[in-house]
C-alpha cells in the first residue's frame, strides 16, 4: 500500500528528479542498491514485531538509520535473500528485511557510483 | 568498618567505563587495570560486574567499572538496563561514579557521539577517550580535537588501549577532575522520543562535519574481506569449515589436558584413600570431593580451546558474521542469530553456553536458548556414549562407513534436530508473535590482540571454576551422600551403593522405568550420573561390581552387553540424549534465570521427551527382534 502511495508523493515533491531515482522501502532492496534515507517510520506492519510500532523507529534512529544517511546494500543472506547487511555512512550493519521494513531509502541510479 | 578504612574508601576515586559495543572499551579496561581485575553479577540481576584497580602516577586509587556496552541510556536489555542505572546512579548496592570515562572508537563516532549527548544530560564529569587513535591516524582522519572539546565541553584523551598509549593522561585527566571536585550537576536525562533522537543525529552531524574530516584513506579490507566472508555459498562454507577445526581443536587439543587432569585427581583420590583409615571421612574426601572436583574440572581444557577460538574470532570481528550468516537459518526455528554462540558452545559444555545466552539482550529469545543448549550433545555424554556404543553396535561397515560412528553421528544430528524442533514449537505454540528486531552493528575487522585474548581466556576459566565450583560441590556432596548412605550390613555380597538411598530409590522406581528397558541396576547408576553424565559410567561399574571401570571401559562394556538386551542399550542411549542428567546445568539455568521456574521446565520437557524417545527406541527394537 505505501509502495503505491510513496511514488506519486515523491514525484510531486521532487518533481523530476523522481524519474531518475526509485523510492523504496530498504526491505525491498538488492545488493549493490545504494541511496539516501528519506524517511522512517513506524506504521502499521510494525505491530507483528514484539515490539511496540514507535519501539522500532527508536531502535532504528539509535542505530544510525535516519533521514538523510547515505546507506548501501552490501549483502544479504543465502535464505530467501535475508538478512541484509549495509553500509551505513561509516558503519555496517546488519538487519532482517523485516526490520528494514520502516526504512524508505531514495535509490540512487544504479552504476553511479560515488568515490567512496 | 574501621575510621582509617573509611576514610581510605573515602579516598578511592570511582570511574566508569561508558561506550558503543566494539569501541575497544574492555581492552581500554584491560590495558588500565591490568590483572587487577575482580568480576561478580550485580547485586539481583545476572549481568556481570568487572571492576578493576588501578594507582595513579601520584598514587591515587581509583577504582574502575567496566559497564556493559550500550548505543543508547535507553536500555534495550538487562546489560543496558545496568549501564543506564549506574550512570545514573540509580543502581541499589552500587556507588554513583565520581567520573565517566566515554571511550569511542576514534574511527567511527557518529553513533558515540549521540550517546556522548545523551551522557552529558546526566550531568556526571566526563571525559572522552578517543581509543583506536593509532588506526584513525593511519586512514588519514583528522580529527579537531580542541573543536570537538569546546563543542562537548569535556576533556578529551586520545588513546590506544592494545598499545597502552594515553593512558596516563586519561588517569591524570580523571584525577584533575577528581581533585578540582568536579561535581555532577542536575540530571536532565529522560529517555527520548522519536524526534529527540532525530535532533540528536542532527547535532552530532553537525558536530561531525565541523571537526572531522574523513579518511583519506578508509579501510577498504573490511569490505574486501567480507565480500568473502558473506558470500551466501562461500560464506557458509567457510563457516561451516571453521566449525569444523574448531570442533577437531576441541577433541584432540584438549584431550592430554584431559587425560593429565583425570590421572592427577586419580592419583590424588588414591594417594588419600593408601594413607587415611578407609571410613566416611576418607570415602567422603576421595568419592565425593575430589571425583567430584576432578570430573568438573577435566572441562576445563576443552572449555578453553572452545572460548579460545570464541574469544580470537569475537575480537577479530566474525561472530558478528556468524550471526549473521546463520539468522534465517536458526531464525527458522525461532532462535536468534545470536544464539549460535552459546549453542556452539554448549557442545563442550551447557554451563558455558548458557552463561553465553548473556549477549542474547530479549528476554523469551534468551530463554529459548537457555532451555535447548543442554540438547546439544555435551562432551560429557561422550563417554556414557562411547561406552555403551563399543557394547552394543558391532563393529561392521555400512556404505564404507563404521557403523559405530555413524550411530555417534547420529547420536549428535538427534540433539541438533531435537533442539531446534523445541525451539520450534516454543515459539510456534506458546510465545507466539513476539520477535526481536534483528539489528547488529558488523565492526570493522581487527587483528586480535594477545594479551587481550589472553585476559578473556583467564577471565572465562576463572567464572568457570567459580560458578560451577559453587554449584556443582554442594551437588556432588548431595549425590554421594545419597550413594554412600546408609552403609551395607556386615557380610553383605552386593557393592554397598544397592544398600544406600540411592540403592533404594532405584530399586523405588524401577517400575517406572521397566516400559523403557531399564533394570534396577541401571536406575541405580542414574543417580550418581545426576551430578554429571559420564559419572553413570563409573556408577554402572560400581553397581556391577566391575573394578576400576575407568581403566577398563572394555571389560564393563562386555559386562553390559551381556546383562542387557541390545534393546535395552539403545533405549539408555536415547535417554541420554534427552534426559537433564546433569544437575549443575539446571543448578546454573536457575542462577542465570534467577528462578526456580526454568530449571524445573527444563527438567520435566526433557524428562518427558527421553522417557518418550526411549520407549519408542526400546518398543521399536524389541519389535525388531533386538528385546
Amino acid at each position: 500500500m505505501h509502495d503505491m502511495l510513496a511514488e506519486p508523493i515523491e514525484s510531486s515533491r521532487h518533481g523530476q528528479e523522481a524519474v531518475e531515482s526509485r523510492l523504496v522501502r530498504l526491505s525491498r532492496a538488492r545488493p549493490g542498491d545504494r541511496g539516501v534515507i528519506v524517511e522512517v517510520r513506524a506504521d502499521a506492519s510494525a505491530a507483528a514485531h514484539g515490539l511496540g510500532v514507535a519501539e522500532l523507529e527508536r531502535r532504528l534512529l539509535e542505530f544510525g538509520f535516519v533521514e538523510g544517511a547515505e546507506i548501501e546494500v552490501l549483502h544479504e543472506g543465502a535464505i530467501r535473500h535475508d538478512p541484509i547487511a549495509v553500509r551505513l555512512e561509516d558503519m555496517r550493519v546488519a538487519l532482517r528485511r523485516r526490520d528494514a521494513d520502516e526504512v524508505w531509502v531514495r535509490l540512487q541510479p544504479r552504476g553511479q557510483r560515488p568515490s567512496r | 568498618m574501621s575510621a582509617a578504612s573509611a576514610v581510605e574508601a573515602a579516598a578511592v576515586g570511582r570511574v566508569a567505563l561508558v561506550g558503543n559495543p566494539n569501541s575497544g572499551k574492555t581492552a581500554l579496561f584491560n590495558a588500565l587495570t591490568g590483572s587487577r581485575q575482580k568480576v561478580a553479577n550485580y547485586a539481583g540481576v545476572t549481568v556481570e560486574r568487572k571492576e578493576g584497580r588501578v594507582q595513579t602516577a601520584r598514587g591515587r586509587a581509583l577504582s574502575v567499572l567496566d559497564l556493559p556496552g550500550t548505543y543508547s541510556l535507553r536500555a534495550r536489555s538487562p546489560d543496558e538496563a545496568v549501564t543506564r542505572d549506574v550512570v545514573l546512579g540509580a543502581l541499589a548496592g552500587e556507588a554513583a561514579p565520581d567520573v565517566l570515562i566515554c571511550v569511542a572508537d576514534a574511527t567511527n563516532l557518529r553513533l558515540v557521539l549521540r550517546l556522548i549527548l545523551e551522557l552529558r544530560a546526566v550531568g556526571r564529569p566526563m571525559v572522552l577517550a578517543l581509543n583506536m587513535y593509532d588506526i584513525a591516524q593511519r586512514q588519514g582522519l583528522r580529527i579537531d580535537l580542541d573543536g570537538l572539546r569546546r563543542e562537548l565541553g569535556c576533556p578529551i584523551v586520545t588513546t590506544v588501549a592494545t598499545r597502552k598509549r594515553g593512558l596516563e593522561e586519561l588517569l591524570a585527566q580523571v584525577e584533575q577532575m577528581l581533585d578540582a571536585g568536579a561535581l555532577t550537576t542536575e540530571n536532565r536525562w529522560r529517555e527520548p522520543d522519536a524526534g529527540e533522537i532525530r535532533q540528536a543525529h542532527r547535532e552530532a552531524q553537525r558536530i561531525l562535519k565541523a571537526h572531522v574530516r574523513p579518511p583519506e584513506r578508509p579501510d577498504t579490507l573490511t569490505g574486501r574481506i567480507d565480500a568473502v566472508l558473506l558470500h551466501p555459498a562461500a560464506g557458509l562454507a567457510i563457516l561451516l569449515g571453521l566449525l569444523f577445526v574448531m570442533f577437531q581443536a576441541v577433541f584432540t587439543w584438549a584431550a592430554p589436558l584431559q587425560d593429565l587432569i583425570d590421572v592427577g585427581f586419580q592419583a590424588l583420590g588414591g594417594f588419600l584413600a593408601a594413607h587415611l583409615a578407609p571410613g566416611l571421612i576418607t570415602s567422603f574426601l576421595t568419592d565425593g570431593l575430589i571425583s567430584g572436583v576432578g570430573s568438573v574440572l577435566v572441562f576445563l581444557p576443552q572449555i578453553l580451546v572452545l572460548f579460545l577460538f570464541i574469544i580470537l574470532l569475537e575480537d577479530f570481528g566474525y561472530m558478528a558474521r556468524a550471526a549473521f550468516l546463520m539468522d534465517r537459518i536458526m531464525g527458522g526455528a525461532g532462535l536468534h542469530g545470536r544464539a549460535f554462540i552459546p549453542l556452539l558452545s554448549s557442545f563442550a559444555c551447557a554451563i558455558p553456553g548458557i552463561m553465553a545466552t548473556r549477549v542474547i539482550d530479549n528476554r523469551r529469545d534468551r530463554l529459548t536458548t537457555i532451555l535447548v543448549a543442554p540438547l546439544m550433545t555435551c562432551s560429557a555424554r561422550i563417554p556414557v556414549y562411547t561406552l555403551i556404543i563399543s557394547a552394543f553396535i558391532p563393529h561392521s561397515r555400512v556404505a564404507g562407513m563404521s557403523l559405530q560412528g555413524l550411530v555417534m553421528f547420529g547420536l549428535y544430528a538427534a540433539g541438533i534436530l531435537s533442539a531446534l524442533a523445541v525451539s520450534f514449537v516454543t515459539r510456534r505454540f506458546f510465545w507466539r508473535g513476539a520477535v526481536e528486531p534483528f539489528l547488529m552493528e558488523l565492526p570493522t575487522y581487527k587483528a586480535p590482540d594477545p594479551e587481550n585474548v589472553a585476559r578473556g581466556l583467564l577471565l572465562r576459566a576463572k567464572i568457570f571454576i567459580m560458578r560451577a565450583g559453587r554449584i556443582i560441590l554442594p551437588l556432588m556432596i548431595a549425590v554421594w551422600f545419597l550413594s554412600s548412605f546408609p552403609g551395607a550390613p556386615a557380610g553383605a555380597t552386593d557393592p554397598a551403593i544397592n544398600y544406600s538411598i540411592a540403592g533404594q530409590i532405584g530399586r523405588l522406581l524401577q517400575p517406572v522405568f521397566a516400559p523403557i528397558g531399564f533394570n534396577w541396576q541401571m536406575v541405580v547408576a542414574l543417580i550418581p550420573g545426576f551430578a554429571a553424565r559420564e559419572v553413570a559410567v563409573a556408577a554402572l561399574g560400581t553397581v556391577y561390581a566391575v573394578g576400576a571401570a575407568d581403566s577398563a571401559p572394555g571389560a564393563l562394556a562386555t559386562t553390559l552387553a551381556h546383562h542387557w538386551s541390545v534393546a535395552t542399550g539403545l533405549s539408555f542411549l536415547a535417554w541420554y540424549i534427552f534426559a537433564p542428567q546433569c544437575a549443575s546445568t539446571l543448578g546454573v539455568v536457575k542462577r542465570e534465570t534467577n528462578s526456580w521456574r526454568w530449571p524445573v521446565v527444563m527438567f520435566v520437557y526433557m524428562t518427558a521427551l527421553a522417557y518418550a524417545a526411549s520407549l519408542i527406541t526400546y518398543e521399536v527394537a524389541k519389535t525388531a527382534g533386538l528385546g
